[in-house]
């Protein structure tokens, strides 16, 4: 299971890179895995406001719908559009091509609260028991 | 793998679309060994198994397969199954989710003169379906294997293992479905899987299983059809054989249709990105009038699609709904009739 140790996690299993203010978001590995073939991913639009732990948009797996968590509060500053035709994008590089908004953080204090790679290890590990 | 019916199964190999894909191109294996199997014999096999279904029995001709469903008195189905007519008696291969229960219900009902053994433990059964399902057993089956019309079995030797035939299926494609005795299963399969190299066979998982079927309008058991429906609702009339003497449920569904359905099981596709799941309101107007039994994405259609039962005024192939999950906005669909998939090899 790859989890790359500079980025930051949720316990919804969302990555987040961090630039400064801006919050490069998408679904880990794991995410993915368990997901299986993903069909459709829906996004919100660039300037929409996101609230820390409230759906931002959903994604359709060929057998299951699973909502998409924002990690942190602020304005959709780029949205990958590349996703629309190609949804598959998240399966196969779920931390690079798959990346889905870049959020521009209207309160840093919220980006403490992002798990380390080692306690999002630590919580897939559980989980997969 | 997942723990399904009480055996542990694999929802995918390399992944449903993937595997979707495959049988509908070439060809793909299917471990089904969870299925029951159930053994009829005696002087009064014929007369059992005719109370007991749905469908007429007695023009079943040794080496034919029917299609059919088990029915509680007040007209819901127990189950549905195939029913193979053997030479010294009759084979039900029934839902793995059901074989207990079917078992019950079928030794509560069997009359004296008949010997009904469950052999579901001791059967592995493989399909193979795809278009290029001819090219597997070929090469390694002994038999009229390749002759057999759809819906027909024989006997056959495949890979030098005796074996049951059948040209069957839950995918709309061509294939067979291989039963074998349980210890002889793997060497079957193995034989199988090297024989499908040249048509880059691949071994297919439930989740490809469940897209395969929903394509083509096939139901299953617990979503689309159970104890609350009968098969008049399900569209499965022409599996119920009314002129039939007497079988269990009969007078009910007589007494159906007569007074009309009040509600039938429909098929519906999604327009634009938006993929039904089981559950989901169907309404007309911001009015429920139904809900979806089964719902995916099919890869083959590239589209969501669905079924569910409606009221039967609304019923009709090309009304427009709107399929609303919980918590999400609604999305349009439209009532089709048929198949969603058309192009399947299915002889």
């Amino acid at each position: 299971m790859n989890i790359p140790k500079e980025l930051k996690y949720t316990k919804e299993h969302e990555w987040v890179a961090l630039d400064g203010k801006m919050a490069k978001v998408g679904i880990t590995d794991y995410a993915q895995s368990q997901l299986g073939d993903i069909v459709y991913v829906e996004l919100p639009t660039v300037g929409a406001e996101v609230t820390s732990m409230e759906p931002f948009g959903s994604i359709e797996a060929v057998k299951a719908v699973s909502d998409l968590f924002a990690p942190i509060s602020g304005v959709v500053k780029e949205v990958n559009a590349a996703l629309a035709d190609n949804p598959e994008l998240v399966n196969q590089s779920p931390y690079g091509e798959g990346w889905m908004i870049v959020v521009e953080a209207a309160n840093p204090e919220e980006l403490d609260g992002l798990m380390s790679a080692e306690a999002y290890e630590q919580l897939v590990e559980s989980e997969a028991k | 793998m997942v723990e399904f019916a009480g055996w542990w199964m694999p929802v995918q190999f390399r992944g449903i679309l993937e595997e979707h894909r495959r049988v509908r191109s070439t060809v793909g294996i299917f471990d089904v060994s969870h299925m029951g199997e159930f053994e009829v014999r005696g002087p009064n096999a014929l007369r059992a198994v005719n109370r007991w279904v749905t469908n007429d029995v007695e023009k079943l001709e040794v080496g034919g397969v029917l299609y059919t469903a088990l029915c509680y008195e007040h007209g819901g189905i127990v189950d549905d199954l195939l029913v193979y007519r053997l030479e010294d008696g009759y084979l039900l291969v029934v839902n793995a989710a059901n074989e207990h229960k079917d078992l019950e219900w079928l030794r509560g009902q069997a009359p004296p003169g008949v010997d009904l053994v469950n052999a579901t433990e001791r059967t592995t059964l493989i399909a193979v379906q795809g278009p290029k399902t001819e090219a597997v057993l070929g090469p390694v089956a002994r038999g009229p294997v390749l002759d057999l019309g759809f819906y027909r079995w024989c006997r056959a030797e495949v890979a030098g293992v005796p074996a049951l035939v059948s040209r069957t299926g839950y995918t709309g494609e061509d294939g067979f479905e291989v039963y074998v005795d349980w210890d002889r299963g793997p060497e079957v399969w193995d034989a199988l899987m090297e024989a499908g190299r040249g048509v880059d066979i691949e071994p297919i998982g439930l989740g490809a299983r469940d897209t395969l079927r929903l394509e083509v309008r096939y139901c299953l058991y617990g979503n689309d059809i159970d104890q609350t429906t009968s098969p008049l609702e399900a569209g499965l009339g022409w599996a119920v054989s009314l002129e039939k003497e007497e079988f269990m449920g009969k007078e009910a569904l007589v007494r159906q249709k007569a007074e009309g359905l009040e509600r039938r099981l429909v098929g519906f596709e999604v327009e634009g990105r938006g993929i039904p799941r089981p559950g989901y309101e169907i309404q007309v107007n911001g009015r429920k009038v139904g809900s979806v039994t089964s719902g995916t994405f099919g890869p083959s259609v590239g589209k969501g699609i669905g079924m569910g039962y409606v009221e039967r005024g609304v019923s009709s192939p090309g009304r427009q709904v709107a399929v609303v999950g919980r918590g999400r906005g609604g999305m349009a669909a439209e009532i089709v009739r048929g198949p969603f998939y058309k192009q399947g090899s299915r002889k």
